[in-house]
């Protein structure tokens, strides 16, 4: 699909500043061009698509429908419902407080919270640019399976009372959310375009510059011997370290190509964008307005095992994906 | 007209703010124009992504920012 671009940055490389494509210099700053550039056009066109998409499914509907559900069903629901409502940081308080005084329960809430930051138009469409659409599917896949799973588990462990009080007591009002005309849906399409590529082109730089180094420069077998497939603790390091960075997945995820590309599994990079995405610290910061400690602290154990297992899972048939 | 704009202080919500202003100088309409980032009464409108804009107590445009030539065509009516 960005055979051309290929040409392009390889003839930039090659003709416009007489490097070879085998030196690190040549090699890494093809990368840098290459990738910098397939991003972005990826990004924008993709990112209007789902969110025009995303017009359709204001988080005020995805409460009514929500609260009809319950048990496992609710949960999966829950999850898909999370992919294709327009989710940020930012509203994830007004979200939790809105479900839980619907009578979602928490549980779904849960399935929800866990697998929309996860599944992220940005890290979706920068998966398949960099990784094709069999890996970037799983991804969807796998952010499903962990909401759903943490969601249950929660729901289970009854921490209703770990909820602070005052939401349960806040008055939410039920409106109609109103339908939007074409001319105001792309006008929200391309609002959204236009803020996630001015709020991550500075993450994406520097990850593609970081990507574009160990490209040039890491030897083909460093990593492999180090963090590759058969390294039982890479997924744990991977989990560990994924969750005090900040929630922009986007600089992660050319660094994780380069990664794979030098041996590490597959599974474990997965699971390092998937902790940055649904456990980011900044985002734990903003739920403590509604959650209480023990709750948030379950949250990450129950939603971090889960990306550990589907770490492990991937590393095992990642092979059988790429 | 009260207009009242709903949202926690993020960019989105100031740039709404921004566009509301620029909307009610091209209309010319005199209004009255509230900031309002507390959660308890942002819900109370039941809107849950922001920033939002409520007209005279009528939630007229949720989870975006509209852009002045919109709003001015909401403001004239």
């Amino acid at each position: 699909m960005f055979n051309w671009l290929d040409y392009l940055a390889q003839a930039f490389v090659t003709k416009v500043i007489g490097l070879s494509m085998e030196s690190k210099w040549g090699s890494s700053i093809h990368f840098f061009i290459y990738d910098t550039i397939k991003i972005i056009i990826l990004l924008s066109i993709m990112i209007f698509l789902i969110s025009y998409i995303r017009s359709y499914f204001p988080p005020e509907k995805t409460k009514r429908i929500l609260a009809k559900f319950s048990g496992i069903k609710g949960n999966i629901m829950a999850s898909l419902l999370g992919i294709v409502t327009p989710f940020c940081s930012c509203s994830s308080v007004p979200i939790f407080i809105g479900f839980v005084e619907a009578g979602v329960p928490l549980g779904l809430t849960f399935s929800f919270l866990i697998t929309s930051p996860i599944v992220n138009e940005a890290a979706f469409i920068i998966l398949l640019g960099l990784f094709g659409w069999k890996l970037a599917v799983v991804y969807v896949i796998t952010g499903v399976i962990v909401g759903v799973l943490g969601g249950l588990i929660i729901g289970k462990m009854k921490m209703e009372k770990q909820v602070e009080e005052y939401v349960y007591n806040t008055k939410v009002a039920d409106i109609d959310p109103k339908e939007l005309t074409i001319n105001e849906r792309v006008s929200f399409a391309t609002q959204n375009v236009k803020d996630i590529v001015k709020r991550i082109w500075l993450f994406l730089i520097i990850g593609i510059g970081i990507g574009a180094a160990i490209h040039g420069w890491v030897p083909e077998d460093f990593l492999a011997s180090y963090a590759g497939e058969n390294n039982p603790f890479a997924v744990l390091i991977a989990v560990v370290c994924g969750i005090p960075l900040y929630s922009n997945a986007m600089g992660t995820i050319p660094i994780a190509q380069a990664l794979i590309g030098k041996g590490v599994g597959i599974g474990t990079a997965l699971s390092f964008m998937m902790a940055v995405t649904a456990l980011s610290a900044p985002e734990l910061v903003l739920l403590r307005k509604v959650i209480k400690p023990r709750l948030i602290v379950w949250f990450v154990i129950v939603t971090g095992i889960g990306i550990l297992m589907t770490g492990y899972l991937f590393n095992f048939i990642g092979h059988l994906l790429m | 007209m009260v207009i009242k704009i709903l949202g926690g202080g993020c960019k989105n919500c100031q740039n709404l703010y921004k566009n509301t202003m620029e909307a009610l100088e091209i209309v010319g309409i005199e209004a009255e124009v509230l900031k309002v980032e507390d959660i308890n009464e942002i819900m109370s409108y039941g809107v849950m992504k922001t920033p939002a804009l409520v007209v005279d107590e009528e939630v007229k445009i949720m989870g975006r920012v509209a852009k002045s030539k919109e709003l001015a065509k909401l403001f004239k009516s």
